[in-house]
């Protein structure tokens, strides 16, 4: 997880799904680092928590694998996944990665890049192709297949770029306040996206003329 | 919005603090005194000779709660602080910043003043009826001298010494009058000018009391933000001085301390036997008086009014904090220029 360090550090896969939700976050988490203490402790809790789900697959006869490390050296990427299942075919195992979230499924796509990530770290890894995932939703209690095709493969490789972009520029990218995605964005307060879009000198120059105007004095309200 | 935590303060001499599960007890003559759950907790300020336990010290800084020490009169000892988790680009962002400071001054030493000024003309308007004739035009006057000095200013662009020499100018002034905004009839309380090391008269015993707590909510707020509390604008690098503290805190003063102090002795929650004069004429305040400060100022931080730059309600106690975020967030390239704080 370190930040805007040497190109070489591999990015963060856990980074990907803010990176797909807003590019901004990703900095203020990633490069800023001005929230990322609670944000991960309170992951990695509920990571603890699920991680427990019934071995329904078991009976099929998958291994299990938790907490796996994984790396893509082509995408310069690495991170953690929470559980992969090795499924037993003719030809040999198929890697399955298992993503847990709290909370539900979500309308953008942040937790299927995540997932579609350490897909791609695997296919390098076991040099064998890895279809389909899976998410789990700790609201739901609901496993949703991912199935990983062209167009998610594209999206989650356009973020990795992106992301790693601007890891390497150590900029943050000015707040462009959406109101669909920052309403429920947790960082709102420390990113500020409102007061971001407003010039800062105007205000002083403003705040200025009114408290040399003559009626200021007299306007004022008491504390 | 970030929740404003509480301060303890621990002023009981010989006092022991220690960790019990996740709490602080205090104890007095191995009787417990009382009993603060940790997370409540944003720092803890121990006056004087108390003792902490070594496993709390190590809660306090695992936690990122502050433990700061002073000694009886208040003058900063110590801090202790966990790990720094400051973010390297940031603080790049300000060291580079503070080598071209003229805009980040300007914003400061305009609110300085102006908050100053506020100060003056709510006197005058509250009070002025009851001043003499003198002090009025004295008041009055000094209203139009930082008239003067915040227009040469505001919209110029003098450099960082010239806007440094402006500020103890409007200080100068300011202070000169500070006395006709007393109102208690005690011949004692009075201030006869500033005065630091000692205080030599009860208000600026206060003064000095009120800025030592500003100071260490206005570093714990840089240091939260990821800023270096050591590296400012408008005051200069010297080893040992929490130089952006300082600069943070100029914008505060006129409103969180200085009008405290009026209150406090205008209302009379403070009297001269709140004070005490040493050998060789340094004042300070008695244990008593302190605790009557400590409670006025945990309920002023508690008040909220509308942040001006933010257009959203703000306790005083969080003011700091969000200016401090504010900074950051010019330093990091998204605001045009620092908005300072001005009171209205
Ligand atoms: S508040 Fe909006 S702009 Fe800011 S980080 Fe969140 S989503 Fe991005």
């Amino acid at each position: 997880m370190t930040p805007a360090a040497d190109l070489d550090d591999p990015l963060p896969i856990s980074a990907l799904q803010h990176a797909v939700y807003c590019l901004r976050q990703a900095a203020l988490i990633h490069i800023e680092r001005v929230w990322a203490e609670n944000r991960f402790t309170a992951e990695g809790r509920v990571l603890h928590d699920v991680a427990h789900e019934a071995g329904s697959r078991k009976s099929r006869g998958a291994r299990r694998v938790t907490a796996l490390q994984l790396a893509s050296l082509r995408l310069n990427i690495s991170g953690i996944a929470d559980v992969v299942e090795f499924h037993r075919g003719p030809d040999g195992e198929t890697a399955f990665p298992i993503e847990y979230k709290r909370g539900k499924p979500k309308l953008h796509r942040a937790d299927e890049v995540q997932l579609c990530a350490q897909a791609l770290c695997l296919e390098e890894m076991t040099a064998r192709p890895v279809p389909e995932g899976a998410l789990f939703y700790g609201e739901t209690k609901r496993r949703l297949i991912v199935p990983f095709d062209a167009e998610l493969r594209r999206l989650t490789e356009d973020t990795v770029r992106a992301f790693g972009a601007l890891v390497a520029s150590g900029r943050t990218p000015p707040a462009v306040w959406k109101a669909s995605r920052c309403r429920s964005c947790s960082l709102i307060e420390l990113c500020r996206p409102q007061a971001m879009a407003k010039s800062a000198l105007d205000f002083r120059r403003r705040a200025l003329v009114a408290a040399l105007a003559p009626e200021a004095a007299a306007n004022g309200s008491s504390p | 919005m970030k929740k404003l935590l509480n301060t303890l303060y621990v002023t009981t001499e010989g006092a022991r603090l220690r960790k019990e599960g996740e709490n602080i007890v205090a104890e007095v003559d191995d009787t417990e005194r009382g009993r603060v759950p940790l997370h409540m907790l944003g720092a803890v300020v121990v006056f004087g000779a108390i003792a902490i336990s070594p496993p709390l010290v190590g809660a306090l800084a695992r936690a990122g709660i502050t433990l700061v020490l002073l000694d009886r009169q208040g003058r900063f000892e110590a801090r202790v602080e966990g790990p720094v988790s400051g973010n390297v680009l940031l603080r790049r962002a300000q060291y580079r910043a503070s080598e071209q400071p003229d805009e980040i001054v300007r914003s400061i030493v305009t609110a300085k003043i102006a908050n100053q000024r506020v100060v003056l003309q709510r006197a005058l308007r509250d009070h002025g009826a009851e001043m003499s004739a003198d002090h009025r035009t004295a008041v009055e006057s000094t209203i139009d001298r930082m008239e003067r000095i915040l227009r040469r200013i505001a919209f110029t662009n003098e450099g960082a010494d010239a806007m440094r020499g402006a500020e103890g100018e409007a200080a100068n002034g300011y202070f000169a009058v500070f006395d006709s905004l007393l109102r208690s009839p005690d011949p004692d309380i009075r201030f006869n000018g500033r005065s630091r090391r000692p205080p030599r008269d009860p208000v600026n015993a206060l003064l000095s009391f009120l800025y030592t707590l500003l100071t260490h909510d206005c570093r714990s707020a840089a240091e939260c933000v990821g800023l270096d509390p050591a590296v400012g604008f408008l005051h200069r690098d010297r080893p040992g001085r929490p130089s952006l503290a300082l600069d943070l805190m100029e914008e505060f003063r006129p409103v969180l301390a200085d009008r405290l102090a009026l209150s406090l002795i205008n209302r009379r929650q403070l009297r001269s036997g709140d004070f005490e004069t040493r050998d060789g004429g340094a004042v300070l305040l008695t244990e008593a008086g302190r605790k009557t400060v400590l409670t006025a100022w945990q309920e002023r931080k508690k008040e909220e009014r509308r942040h001006p730059f933010l257009d959203e309600m703000a306790p005083y106690g969080l003011v700091p904090y969000l200016q401090a975020q504010l900074l950051a967030r010019h330093l990091r390239g998204d605001l045009d220029a620092y908005p300072p704080w001005f009171w209205r």
